[in-house]
């Protein structure tokens, strides 16, 4: 545990380069979860970002930079909203990033507007996010680039006639929800129940959903509950109910098989089809070798996920922010330089979309196998440059 | 948006899967609490670490299988056992100086412990949920002859009542039952006639902590085991106690059958407020008998 990267600001010294004597420092407040049961995705991104610092330090033109980190704790808001304040009164940063949770980044929307500082979410997915304020700029995902083209697939490839949704109970899982339930109808299927199943902060037994899913006989359930232990928990009681064996496909945003915890699964995992834009699993030349060197830095036990990803693409993100202002950070400069950037990311080309400040990024279907007595991801069909469908529909509050 | 609304053929259907897993989670949540119950009953002390026993019964358990390699029964006995010898220090030099204190200092004391026991068992185990295979025969469905239940839930079942079965022997038959009851029903006329309740308390406050343990092995298939398990089940084990009634033993377990099964149900029936009825019921109960279903006024 890094315990010690809790209060202390990280000073991350990049040496200077040459005809650029006068360098500025450029304060960066982190966001994230570094204690309790979300720790995990902090430490996640945490590792990406500092990958990232790592693998490019000609990267920010010779300025330095200076992560202030804040404990964002729960996706309550309420705590990571206190540390944006402070961030910003106090500390003066010039950049915001992090935020896991969507809670957190929308309850810190108006602060920021207030403030001009701007705000590189590295993955609250909700779709409306960005429409909370004119800083805000993404590199995560929206729920949307996998519960609306997974709802579609579903439909027309996996042949489900009839869907579940079982979805944790808050704004992520409600925007899931309804990205599912517009693609799939779209394509001429049919919702019979969306649950709410209990809320983000704890794992619950999910028994009771599952068993009245069973009962109602779906084609295919769709499960969003928020990345990290809540998946495990659904895969486990999908196997101990025999759900897949009573012919109920078990699919959903690519949240429920995140790299990290896909040994932890149940060997009923085999056959599950999440889409999302990234797995430790992809075989291109750029993210073997992101893999390796985050194997290489932080263990060979250990795996990114998207978080991990989101956390090196934010960085490069920022970096790219420094690098075009030449050291002299203002919102409106970073604002100009992250609309339309573009980058040859692990997860594949990536482009922050000049109108909406969001993300364009290819949507994959992964499929879980089990080879070699592990389970991984096979990618068997790409949606390529998806742009959040929720704002490409004007969907609901994407208006 | 999903009304209770159920076609007949499928109303059966539900009402077995209520009635099983609500089950389940009910003696999950009896074997946990049933030693906070006796604790509290015959101490009068009010514990709120009881389910950091339970929370390092199912670390020690991960511990035990994936490092030690024990099979999963095997390590579960150890594990009860285990923990009940570590509370026994904890009894003796912590709880032990606050009998006769306020109930605000047993409750300040017992809330320090479970954030340490958090603390303690994030940095050793890392925040995230931990996880264990259960062996082949405890995975997949059993069929009862009515219907293909989980297997592992079956097995929760089929533990918690031999236990409820063991207690109630041991506490209605055996002499040491015996004096623990004299002594919760009045520990100054015990102690008169030369029951020794010091011991008892160690005894029963041993015998409390392993159970929790056990439950907490078992917890980890089915509501899971992360840091936070103490704090996060803390009410469902103090409803377990308040409904069922300090010391009653018969009152926890027909508490935690009323909790399980209404959780369930209404998870299940009304998922968009279910988790609510369980509190209504509480307070239901609570109300006309403050005391608890079997507890003594």
């Amino acid at each position: 545990m890094k315990f010690n990267t809790l209060f202390c600001g990280v000073a991350s010294i990049l040496g200077l380069m040459a005809g650029q004597a006068l360098a500025d420092t450029v304060k960066i407040g982190v966001v994230l979860p570094y204690s309790g049961g979300a720790a995990q995705f902090g430490e996640q991104i945490d590792r990406g970002m500092n990958l990232f610092i790592s693998q490019n330090k000609d990267a920010f033109g010779g300025h330095e930079i200076e992560l202030i980190k804040r404990d964002s704790k729960r996706p309550g808001g309420d705590i990571a909203k206190n540390a944006v304040q402070e961030l910003i009164t106090r500390e003066k940063v010039k950049i915001l990033t992090g935020f896991v949770f969507s809670p957190n980044a929308m309850a810190s929307a108006p602060l920021i507007t207030q403030g001009k500082v701007p705000m590189v979410i590295m993955n609250a997915g909700t779709a409306w996010i960005p429409s909370l304020s004119p800083y805000i700029a993404r590199v995560s995902f929206t729920m949307w680039h996998a519960g609306y083209p997974m709802g579609e697939y579903a439909a027309t490839k996996l042949g489900c006639k009839t869907a579940a949704i079982g979805f944790t109970d808050y704004p992520p899982g409600k925007d899931s929800r309804n990205a599912f339930t517009t693609g799939f109808e779209k394509a001429g299927g049919k919702v019979l129940e969306a649950l709410p199943m209990g809320g983000p902060r704890e794992v619950p037994d999910f028994t009771p959903f599952f068993q009245r899913i069973k009962n109602a006989k779906p084609d295919c359930f769709y499960v969003f509950v928020p990345a990290g232990n809540h998946s495990v928990a659904v895969v486990k009681t999908y196997a101990s109910l025999g759900m897949g064996d009573a012919g109920i496909k078990l699919i959903g945003p690519g949240d429920i098989t995140q790299d990290t915890k896909l040994q932890d699964m149940p060997k009923e995992a085999a056959g599950m089809i999440t889409v999302h834009h990234y797995s430790a699993d992809y075989q291109t030349p750029k993210n073997l070798a992101f893999v390796k060197a985050w194997k290489a830095a932080y263990g060979a036990d250990t795996t990114p996920d998207f978080m991990g990803v989101a956390g090196y693409d934010g960085m490069a993100a920022i970096a790219h922010a420094i690098t075009a202002q030449n050291g002299k950070v203002t919102a409106e400069g970073t604002m100009k330089a992250l609309s339309g950037w573009s980058y040859d990311s692990p997860r594949g080309k990536i482009t922050i979309d000049p109108e909406t400040r969001d993300i364009i990024q290819d949507s994959n279907v992964h499929k879980i196998v089990s080879k070699d007595g592990r389970l991984m991801v096979e990618v068997i069909d790409t949606i390529p440059q998806v742009k959040d469908p929720c704002k490409a529909n004007a969907i609901g509050k994407c208006k | 948006m999903t009304a209770a609304v159920l076609p007949m053929e499928q109303a059966l259907t539900a009402a077995i899967s209520i009635l099983f897993d609500g089950v389940a989670y009910a003696m999950l949540l009896f074997i946990i609490s049933v030693g906070l119950s006796i604790t509290m009953g015959l101490m009068g002390f009010a514990n709120l670490a009881h389910g950091a026993f339970a929370m390092l019964g199912g670390y020690v358990l991960v511990s035990l299988m994936l490092n030690a390699g024990v099979p999963f029964l095997a390590a579960l006995l150890l594990t009860a056992v285990f923990v009940a010898i570590v509370s026994i220090p904890f009894e003796r030099f912590l709880y032990r100086r606050l009998y006769k204190a306020g109930e605000l200092d047993q409750v300040l004391l017992s809330i320090g412990l479970v954030f340490m026991a958090t603390a303690s068992i994030t940095f050793v185990y890392g925040p995230s949920t931990v996880s264990i295979t259960v062996p082949e025969f405890l995975s997949g469905q059993i069929d009862l002859g009515f219907g293909t239940f989980p297997t592992y839930r079956t097995f929760t079942i089929v533990v918690g009542v031999a236990l409820m079965v063991a207690l109630w022997y041991g506490f209605e038959r055996t002499i040491i039952g015996a004096k623990i009851r004299a002594a919760v029903d009045n520990r100054r006329m015990a102690q008169s006639i030369g029951i020794d309740v010091d011991r008892l308390f160690v005894l029963a406050f041993a015998l409390g902590s392993g159970l929790a343990a056990l439950g907490g092995g078992l917890a980890i298939e089915i509501i899971g085991m992360s840091p936070t398990f103490a704090l996060t089940y803390l009410v469902f084990f103090l409803i377990v106690v308040a409904v069922g009634g300090l010391g009653s033993i018969r009152g926890a377990f027909v508490a935690a059958l009323i909790l399980g099964i209404v959780d369930t149900a209404g998870k299940y029936l009304w998922p968009d407020g279910g988790a609510f009825f369980i509190y209504a019921l509480t307070i239901a109960i609570l109300l006309v008998k403050p005391e608890g279903l079997f507890g003594k006024a």
